[in-house]
């Protein structure tokens, strides 16, 4: 069994048969982490994260996921793999005709079908209150709750199933400094509730990924550029990353 | 010409993978998990919404329609003619392709909006992460939905504009009630409804399967699913006007097989 939650080897991807994306990544994210992936914009940062969650091919190369190589499964075995992850959206992507328990409660009655009606919602009532949401808000709709609760809804949800992956996509973009420190913490806080789990956090919010991230990766015309602890940022000599970090930490 | 052609070349190609996204969603209603409860939440919107509108549009088609009928009709001394004349355009014309207009319109226009939207909110992306088949769930439940609901919905909207019609035939303009509905029975037979039924059933699959695609497929913001909520509609419209007629000569050359001289 491999000690590595994400094992990515040599993966390139091209849309067009001319221009790779992704030229050549090699990454391990180990069990029980939290690893921050920053970047500037247009670096794969995304087509990473979607090659991660088996939604894209790769071109050469392999993705393994806790030890099961993606590129073997067809659309059905990685449609039920997929029960592994636990996804928070930029946008929260909670479904608006749905209420904040429907919402919880909606990856338990697709997945976990042995389990009585009452039993779902206990357990969705956990996962809420888990991530900080009041109960007089469980019966809400999406548009009736702030931004801030949309997000602990949509962790909740994506803690529903306890997944051994977590993935954060760009969590705090858009968000206020308190929301996005408010955010911050419920990553943090969720890691450490929830022992064993690998977390992922793509991200441009460098003071975060400093603080929270156990490991840090960044991502630079498909390629890693430079994967390691803050620390290991702080004291690289490439240009780069020297120019990430004293703009990112300067802007923020 | 070779511009032309591409774009003829393009349009094949649009059509073929169409027809696969709606081969590939309706073969997943049939695995598990089943989604019979979505199937029947879509007939509730799709069918159980569209009365109101369908019986309010089939009563007064029935009466413009037989008004203008009536009126040729005199010029001929045959007025008595007029109820069955507009039983069999009803029927097998004007009942299926208007229900399948208005429905394409109202229900066909709000499954482009809510998948498109849906796929822009990142909420088709978030089913996929949970390990959801976004056509077996989102896509093949409404295909099936407008293909049950639209039939009944002809149905209705047939015997709504036959009702507008007996109005105006023995309330308005003064004809026989028993001689309507003995010269209907005299000449509509039920082939002529079941091809009505048969060709609303056809277009609900087209409206269905092409709206889906559209919102299946948004790119980009609130201009995607305004694009493809307007392409879906316009499209499907075009599609049951065109379809209808090569629907029409194939039901003909049918009934020459079958025996059926009408």
């Amino acid at each position: 069994m491999s000690d590595y939650a994400i094992d990515i080897t040599d993966l390139k991807k091209t849309f067009d048969g001319k221009e790779f994306v992704l030229k050549g990544i090699d990454l391990k994210i180990p069990k029980g982490s939290l690893t921050a992936i920053i970047g500037f914009s247009g670096t794969g940062k995304s087509v990473m994260l979607k090659h991660i969650l088996g939604l894209f091919k790769p071109t050469s190369g392999t993705v393994r996921i806790l030890g099961t190589d993606l590129s073997t499964m067809d659309d059905n075995e990685l449609t039920k793999f997929r029960c592994n992850y636990g996804v928070l959206f930029q946008s929260a992507a909670l479904f608006d005709d749905m209420t904040v328990l429907e919402n919880v409660c909606f990856p338990l009655e697709e997945h976990r079908r042995t389990l009585q009606k009452n039993q779902i919602i206990q357990i969705a009532q956990t996962k809420l209150k888990m991530v900080g949401l009041d109960p007089k808000h469980f019966n809400k709709l999406p548009s009736e709750i702030s931004g801030g609760m949309q997000k602990r809804t949509g962790l909740a949800r994506a803690l529903a199933l306890d997944p051994g992956i977590i993935i954060y996509d760009e969590p705090t973009t858009g968000l206020d400094p308190i929301l996005t420190e408010m955010v911050d913490d419920l990553i943090l806080q969720t890691h450490k509730l929830n022992q064993g789990t690998t977390s992922v956090m793509v991200s441009h919010d460098l003071s975060a990924a400093f603080r929270i991230a156990d490991f840090i990766v960044m991502l630079d015309a498909g390629k890693v550029l430079l994967a390691g602890t803050a620390q290991d940022f702080f004291k690289s000599d490439i240009e780069l990353v020297q120019r990430f970090v004293t703009k990112g930490m300067k802007h923020q | 010409m070779i511009a032309i052609l591409e774009k003829f070349k393009k349009k094949i190609n649009d059509v073929g993978e169409v027809s696969i996204f709606a081969i590939s969603s309706l073969k997943l209603l049939f695995t598990q998990p089943y989604r019979y409860t979505e199937v029947v939440k879509h007939m509730e919107f799709i069918g159980n919404q569209s009365v109101g509108i369908i019986s309010l549009t089939s009563v007064f088609t029935g009466l413009a329609l037989s008004f203008q009928i009536y009126l040729g009709f005199k010029l001929v001394n045959a007025v008595n003619l007029v109820g069955p004349t507009v039983a069999l355009g009803i029927t097998r014309e004007l009942g299926p392709v208007l229900t399948g207009l208005i429905v394409a319109a109202r229900a066909g226009g709000a499954m482009a909006a809510r998948l498109g939207t849906m796929r822009v909110n990142e909420q088709m992306d978030a089913l996929d992460v949970m390990g959801v088949n976004t056509k077996q769930y989102l896509i093949a439940p409404r295909i099936i939905a407008a293909v049950v609901c639209m039939p009944l919905l002809t149905g209705l909207f047939d015997f709504m504009a036959m009702l507008g019609s007996w109005f105006l035939c023995t309330k308005i303009v003064g004809l026989d009630s028993a001689i309507f509905f003995e010269k209907i029975r005299q000449t509509v037979d039920f082939h002529h409804i079941n091809e009505g039924l048969f060709k609303s059933a056809i277009f609900g699959f087209l409206f269905a399967v092409i709206c889906t695609y559209q919102g299946y497929h948004t790119k980009g913001g609130a201009k995607g699913v305004g694009e493809a909520t307007n392409n879906g509609v316009v499209m499907s419209m075009v599609g049951i006007i065109i379809i209808d007629y090569f629907l029409m000569n194939l039901i003909r050359v049918a009934y020459i097989f079958m025996g059926i001289q009408k």
